[in-house]
């Protein structure tokens, strides 16, 4: 019992807690980003594969590690671009078009993934971004082992969420983004452009689902694996509604999950004998149904999430 | 500007021709990166349609493909006329699968007339039961049934799993964990000796044409079309909303409990957790392509199914990777969802107002 709590105390395991929020990070992000412009965005599982796949090809072709997470962030806003274009202008449902989305960004990703190394057994590897050296609070005990173990990577998903609090709250542009996920119609008499405001929404929200992906192959791993995105997409989908469409709480949010995720890993090294892993495995998931059905009726949605505009209709 | 102005009603050869462009757009925009490739691109999609129809065998691989498709399609098509959006029916397959072994694997030994009754419904009721869980948390605390019953998709796979290592798993298998046989008295018999096509096919098509008269002709049908056309407007009238949406619950979750049962009964005869490749999802597209119309999903399946064993035996005779079937369906349901709005708009070219 004692080894359980033990582990709380490990540095190796807030450094893991870390390492697994930030793709989340980066999801939730990009999934509020579009929810609050009144976009649902089930595109994120196969966005997430398309900047994973992207941005390590784009680094083993030779650019530098920016380079590729700039080419990752690229494709996750072509990626919107398709699923704005449908759903803003043309009005689609947003949930058939984001399973398109998803469906398309895979199998794209695969196939070229498959045309590029077409009898290749292990994936070719490249040089990831490497652990931090911070200085002087590196060398704090307890902390610094944490600190040590992230990539500048990490640290930009850190500094999205700052970026995106300010925006969001305070400046024109984020009353402008708000404004057109809760009530078109103001923003429209406002003279100012629903279409344009929810088109660059979704691409900016999509480019920052595809860090996500870019993060498990230029950073946590240093290859492309199929299924290696595995739900983490619809995990954001979640998160989003949990972190009532905040960037703070999605922090947070995404901070509790890769702390879950690091605690059952370990665990299982303990009770593994007794319970089986798979119920191990369970748990985030279950975490997150039973956080949506919690803060449900607190939720508050964007008023205008889901609900095509129509220039002059209404 | 561009707008658009509702059809008050849309002819029918309106709705086929779209159908049809729709298809060969998709053809189209697939064939762009299998050119980047530089496959013979004329000769991939002929060796395709020879792959997915080219001959009997070729045809009955496809329609074998095609049944589970039918069921699922089924399913997302009834939840999403009632606007349930039930992401859920690939855990919901795992579910009737499950059952479908439990029922069926030993437990009970009874002749086939009993039996595949039996695991039939045990795997619908076992899918319904998984779908109205998150029915119950929508109409509770107003949880989103989207995010909801994706997530429990991964539940019930780890589930399966857990499963198939513990209680389930059968001792003499070798290898991959895979659960014991269903008893011959609890298989859905062949329908041509020889073929692995069977008797799912038939109970897919007919639960199709019930599902059909069912929306279209009873009250109850009439009340599912109403509430997802708006819920407020039929509240205000009286319907009763909430049963309603138990009751597209149970049945779409049934539908795709049906499909794992019939993919364990009717085809693999025991169960693995790699038995559905996303036949939930696809069963998402399928219903899309149909319309959300009954009929139209059996077809929308047939073509589906036949674009995944085209790939496969095209993949293998020119070495192109089979993750083009994927991109042929994404495409489709791409093409198909803009395809729709010309039969359900007329566009309008009209000279922007003056401010």
């Amino acid at each position: 019992m004692l080894e359980a709590l033990d582990i709380l105390l490990q540095a190796n395991f807030w450094a893991a807690t870390i390492r697994i929020a930030t793709p989340l990070i980066f999801g939730v992000l990009g999934a509020l980003l579009c929810e609050r412009a009144g976009v649902l965005n089930l595109g994120i599982e196969g966005i997430f594969v398309a900047g994973a796949m992207s941005g390590w090809l784009a680094v083993y072709l030779g650019l530098p590690l920016w380079g590729g997470v700039l080419v990752a962030a690229a494709t996750g806003a072509a990626f919107g671009f398709l699923h704005a274009l449908l759903t803003v202008p043309l009005g689609l449902s947003q949930h058939v078009t984001g399973i398109g989305v998803t469906l398309l960004a895979t199998s794209v990703s695969y196939f070229g993934y498959r045309v590029a190394f077409p009898n290749v057994a292990t994936p070719p590897r490249i040089e990831p971004f490497p652990p931090l050296d911070v200085p002087f609070f590196g060398d704090l005990p307890f902390i610094g082992p944490i600190l040590d173990q992230q990539s500048a990577f990490t640290v930009l998903a850190f500094i999205c969420v700052g970026v995106l609090a300010v925006v969001l709250a305070r400046t024109p542009l984020g009353l402008a983004l708000r404004a057109v996920g809760d009530n078109p119609e103001a923003v429209e008499a406002q003279g100012l452009s629903v279409v344009a405001l929810r088109m660059g929404a979704v691409m900016a929200g999509s480019a920052l689902m595809a860090l996500g992906g870019a993060f498990l192959t230029l950073s946590a791993f240093n290859a492309f694996y199929f299924g290696m995105i595995n739900g983490r997409g619809w995990v954001c989908i979640a998160l989003t509604v949990f972190a009532s469409w905040r960037p703070g709480k999605a922090l947070l949010g995404a901070l509790l999950f890769g702390a879950l995720d690091a605690y059952q890993l370990r665990i299982q090294t303990i009770a593994g004998g007794v319970v089986p892993s798979q119920i191990f495995l369970m748990l985030p998931y279950i975490f997150s149904i039973a956080a949506l059905v919690l803060v449900a009726r607190r939720a508050d949605y964007p008023r205008a999430l889901m609900k095509p505009y129509f220039k002059g209709q209404r | 500007m561009i707008r658009f102005v509702p059809r008050e009603r849309t002819p029918v050869w309106l709705t086929i021709a779209v159908s049809i462009g729709s298809g060969l757009a998709a053809l189209l925009l697939t064939a762009i990166p299998l050119a980047l490739t530089g496959a013979p691109v004329f000769t991939a999609f002929v060796l395709m349609a020879q792959g997915a129809a080219g001959d009997g065998f070729a045809l009955a691989e496809t329609l074998t493909r095609a049944t589970p498709l039918i069921f699922t399609g089924l399913a997302a098509a009834v939840a999403f006329r009632a606007k349930l959006w039930n992401i859920g029916a690939e855990g919901q397959l795992y579910a009737g699968a499950l059952a479908t072994v439990a029922l069926g694997a030993g437990l009970i030994e009874a002749p086939p007339y009993v039996l595949v009754p039996l695991v039939l419904i045990g795997a619908a009721a076992a899918g319904a039961a998984l779908l109205l869980v998150p029915v119950l948390f929508k109409a509770r605390f107003g949880a989103d049934e989207v995010v909801v019953t994706l997530l429990m998709n991964f539940i019930v796979l780890l589930f399966v799993q857990m499963m198939l290592e513990g209680p389930m798993k059968d001792e003499m298998a070798l290898g991959w964990p895979q659960s014991a046989p269903v008893l011959d008295e609890a298989t859905l018999p062949k329908l041509v000796t020889g073929l692995r096509l069977h008797w799912g096919l038939v109970l897919a098509v007919v639960a199709a044409v019930l599902l059909h008269v069912f929306i279209s002709r009873t009250v109850w049908g009439f009340r599912i079309r109403a509430v997802g056309e708006n819920a407020r407007a039929a509240r205000y009238a009286g319907l009763p909303v909430g049963k309603a949406m138990a009751l597209v619950g149970i049945l779409s979750g049934g539908l795709a409990g049906l499909a794992g049962a019939s993919e364990v009964a009717g085809l693999k005869g025991y169960l693995t957790a790699d038995l559905s490749p996303g036949f939930g999802y696809a069963g998402i597209v399928v219903a899309t392509l149909a319309n959300l119309s009954p009929l139209g999903v059996v077809p929308a399946a047939i073509f589906v199914a036949g674009v995944f064993v085209g790939a496969d035996s095209m993949s293998r005779a020119i070495g192109i990777s089979n993750y083009l079937a994927d991109l042929v369906v994404a495409f489709a349901l791409l093409s198909v969802l803009v395809g729709g709005l010309l039969t359900r708009f007329r566009i309008v070219f009209v000279r922007r107002e003056p401010a």
